[in-house]
């Protein structure tokens, strides 16, 4: 699957990103951004775990479509767990 | 390749005989370790739904609960994993380029950051165990709802959350375990020269785990730590 070899330095880039993410994340939580908190924190989250998988999990350099389709699929029945969960509990009438 | 008897007499012992080359061998193995985290997203993934809805009907405990828990450990731990996880991503490196001393290296460094991570949780779980924030019978929480007076907490549902918040760390801490028991499996073995540039399966599967584990933390730490933080009106 990585018979690509990175270049060392841009693992470097990718440890400096992650880094400088997580303390803005840690950060703009002090802030009031009323509802926009949660998103920032989810947004910033997904930007980290997407430069995870692409590079230190070498997906961007992958020749396998398989493991492409894995990966997309495993995350597209996640969002089917949650998505029609909350549709379900966040719909209720009771108090 | 070719199908004749002789020619995978030819072939060396890295490569298993039922795969027509390494680069198929690799891509097999790796392909088997997604199927693998595909089944721990969704087992991670239960946790998570269980999260989502009752912080949905609970949003006032689960404020409470996520301000009274050390941000600041929390982001060291965070960033600790991050460097883990580079320290990984450069043992692969080191293993494709066949550099068996810096191999051991990163890897024996990957244990260190592991463990440290899992010494700083254990911290912050003595902290709560110390403020009768663990549920269970001596479970307590009147200094949350008198440092919140402006909220109404029912301590019913404050203990929801930290029973989620230790399952989802504690099972988030328990693949750190199992990972930092692979990775001495894999320094023994690298530092034994089991791994070449054309064998090297093992790290890399390695390293997927360990990386997965990190994302898994990436989305905890918002979610645990981050609820709210903002000043208080």
């Amino acid at each position: 699957m990585s018979e690509h070899i990175m270049s060392s330095k841009l693992y470097y880039g990718i440890w400096i990103a992650l880094m400088c993410l997580t303390v803005i994340t840690a950060a703009v939580s002090f802030v009031d951004l009323g509802p926009f908190n949660t998103i920032v924190a989810l947004v910033i989250a997904t930007f980290k775990a997407l430069l995870v998988v692409l590079f230190f999990m070498h997906v961007k350099y992958t020749s396998e479509k398989l493991t492409k389709a894995v990966i997309i699929s495993s995350i597209f029945w996640l969002f089917i767990l949650l998505a029609l969960s909350l549709a379900d509990y966040s719909t209720r009438l009771f108090s | 390749m070719s199908d004749s008897p002789i020619a995978m007499e030819t072939h060396g012992p890295e490569l298993r005989h039922h795969f027509s080359s390494v680069e198929q061998q690799r891509d097999a193995a790796s392909l088997g370790m997604w199927v693998f985290l595909a089944t721990e997203i969704m087992f991670f993934g239960g946790m998570f739904c269980a999260y989502l809805i009752y912080r949905y009907w609970y949003y006032n405990e689960f404020a409470a609960g996520s301000r009274s828990i050390d941000i600041y450990l929390g982001t060291i731990n965070t960033a600790v994993l991050i460097c883990s996880s580079l320290t990984v991503a450069l043992g692969v490196r080191a293993a494709q380029m066949g550099k068996r001393k810096l191999l051991v290296f990163l890897l024996l460094v990957t244990i260190v950051f592991g463990l440290a991570f899992l010494g700083i949780k254990g911290v912050e779980w003595y902290q709560k165990y110390e403020e009768h924030h663990v549920p269970g019978n001596s479970f307590n929480v009147d200094d949350i709802i008198h440092d919140y007076p402006q909220i109404h907490i029912d301590p019913r549902h404050e203990q929801i959350f930290f029973s989620l918040y230790f399952a989802m760390t504690g099972l988030h801490a328990l693949h750190m375990i199992i990972g930092v028991g692979i990775f001495a499996f894999l320094a023994y073995k690298a530092w034994r020269s089991a791994y070449s540039p054309k064998y090297y399966t093992p790290v890399e599967i390695g390293g997927l785990y360990w990386h997965f584990v990190d994302i898994v933390w990436i989305y905890l730490f918002p979610l645990l730590y981050l609820i709210d933080r903002k000043p208080l009106r």
